[in-house]
């Protein structure tokens, strides 16, 4: 079967579920989610037909899939759409398409389906549950559906198209506009509880803050653009074009062009993927709903940044030629230094989604580093294991939240924050599934050795660093792989482990199949998936799978980058870390009662409380970019300048005026002005009135006045244009 | 053989009849025809050139194509105008439906 | 004068004098008519110039279908069937001189164009009208424009409809 028309097909039919849903079928919430996943499935098969014909084919980065037509002229050039699925697109479209499927599907179970509806709920709100009668007549809460649950089903389509269309597109320009449509839905489902003050302020971050991002990566694409004339990646990462665009120098002296587009990409890669300085936006986002969290904050739109950035990878390295790796090596820093600075502070939070916020940070910031020394193999790689596990990671945690307000509800208390690790605890017995694979998935984030996918994914990365001779990015991503073990143990100790530490924790309740059977898929997963890229020079392991991932990911480019020889250095330093952390942690938080303060608390003293606070980069923000601009507006062009100087010098001549105005009434006006006056006035209205005759309202009168015009213009034009020799 | 300049100038005195009569008459219909003398015009031209400067291409015919139907869809319109005009204010004379007269 | 040039005067005169006619004749039912005539003329001229399809799609559109909804106007717009009154505004010779006016400026610049005398070339030896269909329909050439003129007439049809429609 020819795979090129299923391409375009791809993204398409969670766009009808979008249009169909907000729409149609508003008001039926089964309807509504039966569309939504249905369609959504359609693509899901969809992708795995192209996936599995990708995979079969050979030399498929010679020959990728792809098709194109025109969409528009551009004076002598013509831009063209199209769709490609080279190896990095189809390993992209694997783990998006199944991350989605397991998205829509929890999400039925999230928004409590078949749940009563709640008599105070409002929409924009979290519903706040309902009364229900059991067969003995005895009254209990339970939670209630959340009021506008089909509205969410048509925004999480209306992302999966845009996500879609951005791993399908063969362009730069229809990636950009995938990702702007994410960057939307993003906004409108971190602001679904719009009811929430503080869920409406983390959209407006959210969505500002990306902006910043944007804006640079658009400016990028317009730079390609000019320079080159085309978007798409076959012809822009041509030896030809690039080797052009390193040669043209930039308008910044000491740049070559496509250093400059690569800097200004990147930054769209910096805003969308919350890198430093842009990562404020990431926690904040976590006021949506879980899947939301899952959806947009783990597995698929902060990786559309890493993505692009592999995807421009020649673009990145063109300069390499000329000895100029400016830009790789800002990526690199940026990358390493947001890897390490975000897990000092998941260190220090206590709500349970904050923590993987912070963790997605860290672990975007392992990708980006390892695109800024090369191994961008190896950050695809990694991008496939994090989705998984991240995605299954949030899931989960939104299952324990849903636990825990089900305990909430039971005891009716409702002052206990359902988000808080430290009002958990000893939830392993209640919620054996969920536990189990939160297990999974901590251990995967924390680089499990040999068992989880994130201990290849990530050992493949620091091999690559100390490989390459990048010690510093090898320690620090060490450091925060060391960091990184010890909080995913610190969330799963508090969590799961111990005694409750709440009479809700003690109540909590597992959740219902819709939320669990992605769980347990994305489990599945979060071990295998690392198992298609184990190094050939592994002791033991190494050839007995072929590391297919690495052959298949690194003919991309052509010329796949050498596998780096095998050294224990980094084998050993990943396994030390990951195991040391996880057991710190679990030494740390082992004992931890409930109302006591968090023991690292008092082990850091000061430094903890800078953690807690996120190094006051928001309070930092707050006083450079947003005080200093509200201010600007509020005091000093409103009050001071518009009130006070312009109004002021507006009143003072007003009263200036006033004064000369009435002595010159009594003095000149009244005897000399006021007969001239009545003069002027009397004839404007006389002139008035028979001007007022040309407005007819006769459409003929009007097209003749503007014929008359053409004429005598056009032969004006002539006749000027004859007199010049 | 006719000369291109003479379709070019046939077309351009059909263009001015139809104008003339988009200008001169009361009648809306009147005027409406007028337009399709006019748009009749163009594609005297549109097709003339075709056949004089570039047969191979048929750029021309197309866009004659296009012409026809903007025509049929402007003919569709007006008329529905009229009709509606009609219905309100029992004329159809261009003059007699001012309502943004000043 | 050739056969050809005399068949070409021919036609042209009856173009014009039926479009002279369409401007000033009193009764709008014979303007109307004069307009059909003066439509056939233009097709015969599109025959003359071998674009057949033209030709055919002129005589279908406009004689069919244009001229036939504009005798419909005409007759549903009427009270009866006597022609009230001046069918020209009074300053009809304004227009009368513009129209002329900018005749004879498009005549004076045609007379100045270079190469308008030459002949035509032959025509290729593909179909006119083969070509004109795979012009309209392969995507890379007018596909979209095509397309879009179909939801043009869409949308034109669903106006008139709802324009012209009964409210009550």
């Amino acid at each position: 079967m020819p795979l090129e028309p299923l391409l375009w097909l791809i993204p398409l039919p969670p766009l009808v579920a979008f249009f169909v849903i907000l729409l149609f079928t508003r008001s039926h919430r089964r309807l509504s989610h039966t569309l939504a996943i249905g369609l959504l499935a359609v693509s899901w098969l969809l992708a795995m037909i192209v996936f599995a014909g990708a995979v079969r084919t050979g030399g498929l980065a010679e020959h990728p899939i792809q098709s194109s037509i025109p969409w528009f002229p551009t004076g002598s050039t013509v831009f063209s759409i199209g769709t490609l699925i080279d190896p990095l697109g189809a390993v992209t479209l694997f783990f998006v398409a199944w991350t989605l499927l397991a998205i829509f599907v929890y999400s039925v179970g999230y928004h409590n389906f078949g749940q009563p509806r709640g008599e105070h709920d409002t929409p924009g709100l979290p519903p706040h549950g309902a009364r229900s009668m059991d067969a003995s007549g005895h009254g209990h809460s339970v939670p209630s559906v959340e009021p506008l649950y089909s509205r969410f089903f048509a925004f999480i389509s209306l992302f999966a198209f845009g996500m879609l269309l951005l791993v399908v597109s063969d362009n730069l320009l229809t990636l950009f506009v995938g990702w702007e449509i994410m960057g939307l839905c993003s906004y409108l489902l971190i602001g679904f509880w719009y009811g929430k003050d503080s869920a409406k302020r983390a959209a407006v971050k959210a969505f500002l803050t990306t902006r910043v991002g944007d804006v640079f990566m658009l400016l990028g694409l317009a730079t390609l653009y000019a320079q080159t004339g085309t978007l798409s990646y076959r012809t822009l990462f041509s030896h030809e074009v690039l080797a052009r665009l390193v040669e043209t120098p930039s308008y910044i002296p000491g740049l070559s062009m496509a250093a400059l587009a690569g800097l200004l990409l990147f930054m769209g890669t910096v805003g969308k993927s919350a890198q430093w300085p842009l990562h404020v936006w990431l926690p904040d986002a976590m006021e949506g709903p879980t899947p939301v969290s899952a959806l947009i904050h783990a597995a698929t739109m902060v990786s559309a940044g890493v993505y692009l950035i592999v995807r421009c990878f020649p673009l990145l390295t063109a300069g390499l030629v000329h000895g100029s790796s400016f830009t790789l090596s800002l990526i690199a820093f940026i990358g390493a230094f947001s890897a390490m600075f975000a897990a000092t502070i998941a260190l220090a939070q206590n709500d349970i989604k904050r923590v993987l916020a912070y963790s997605t940070i860290s672990q975007l910031g392992y990708m980006v580093a390892a695109v800024g020394i090369g191994a961008y193999v190896a950050a695809a790689f990694h991008l496939l294991t994090h989705a998984f596990f991240k995605a299954l990671l949030f899931l989960g945690s939104g299952s324990v939240i849903h636990g825990v307000e089900h305990g909430v509800f039971h005891t009716g208390d409702h002052q206990v924050d359902a988000q808080d690790m430290f009002n958990m605890g000893g939830l392993r017995r209640r919620m054996p599934i969920t536990f189990a694979t939160f297990l999974i998935g901590g251990l995967a984030l924390s680089g499990f050795p040999l068992i989880t996918a994130g201990f290849w994914s990530k050992d493949e990365i620091l091999a690559d660093a100390f490989g390459h001779g990048h010690l510093v990015v090898f320690i620090t991503l060490a450091l925060s792989a060391l960091l990184t073990a010890f909080y995913t143990a610190r969330q799963i100790t508090l969590t799961f482990l111990g005694e409750p530490r709440s009479e809700a924790a003690r109540h909590a309740h597992e959740s219902v199949w819709t939320m669990t059977a992605p769980l347990v898929l994305l489990s599945v997963f979060a071990i295998a998936a690392g198992w298609v890229g184990i190094p050939e020079h592994f002791p033991g392991l190494g050839g007995v799978v072929p590391n297919w991932f690495h052959e298949f990911v690194g003919s991309t480019l052509g010329e796949a980058p050498e596998a780096v020889a095998f050294s224990a250095v980094p084998l050993l330093t990943s396994i030390g870390v990951a195991l040391t952390g996880l057991g710190l942690g679990w030494l740390v938080y082992r004992r931890v009662p409930a109302g006591a303060p968090d023991p690292l608390a008092r082990a850091l003293g000061p430094v903890h409380t800078l953690l807690k606070n996120k190094y006051y980069f928001d309070e930092l923000y707050d006083v450079i970019l947003v005080r200093p601009l509200r201010w600007f507006g509020e005091t000093f062009v409103y009050q001071w300048m518009d009130r006070g100087l312009i109004d002021g010098i507006l009143h003072g001549i007003g009263r200036l005026a006033g004064a000369l105005g009435s002595f010159f009434r009594r003095a000149i006006d009244l005897p000399i002005i006021n007969g001239f006056g009545d003069l002027v006035g009397e004839s404007t209205k006389r002139a008035g009135r028979s001007l007022r005759v040309l407005q007819t309202g006769r459409v003929q009168q009007y097209l003749l006045i503007g014929l008359v015009n053409v004429v005598v213009v056009g032969a004006l034009l002539f006749y000027l244009s004859a007199l010049r020799p | 053989m006719v000369p291109l300049s003479w379709y070019l100038i046939v077309a351009a005195a059909l263009f001015c009849l139809g104008l003339y009569g988009v200008l001169a008459r009361r009648n809306s219909v009147a005027i409406l025809m007028g337009i399709e003398l006019m748009l009749n015009a163009v594609n005297l031209n549109l097709v003339a050139f075709w056949r004089y400067l570039e047969p191979a291409r048929m750029s021309g015919q197309v866009f004659a194509v296009m012409v026809f139907a903007v025509a049929a869809a402007e003919a569709a319109v007006g008329l529905a105008l009229i009709i509606s005009l009609y219905r309100l204010k029992r004329t159809v004379v261009a003059d007699e439906a001012d309502l943004l007269r000043g | 004068m050739t056969i050809a040039q005399v068949i070409f005067v021919v036609i042209s005169a009856v173009v014009l004098v039926s479009a002279v006619l369409v401007v000033v004749s009193r009764n709008i039912v014979h303007a109307a008519l004069w307009l059909i005539l003066s439509l056939f003329g233009v097709a015969a001229l599109f025959a003359v110039l071998e674009a057949g399809f033209m030709a055919v799609v002129q005589v279908v559109i406009y004689v069919g279908a244009i001229a036939t909804l504009i005798i419909f106007a005409i007759m549903l717009t009427r009270r009866e069937m006597r022609e009230p009154g001046q069918q020209t505004h009074r300053w009809w010779p304004l227009p009368a001189l513009l129209a002329m006016a900018l005749f004879a400026g498009l005549a004076w610049l045609l007379g100045s164009l270079p190469g308008t005398g030459a002949a035509p070339p032959a025509l290729a030896g593909e179909d006119p009208v083969l070509l004109l269909g795979q012009a309209l329909l392969s995507p890379e050439q007018y596909m979209l424009p095509f397309e879009v003129a179909s939801v043009l007439l869409l949308a034109a049809l669903v106006g008139a409809i709802v324009i012209a429609g009964d409210s009550r």
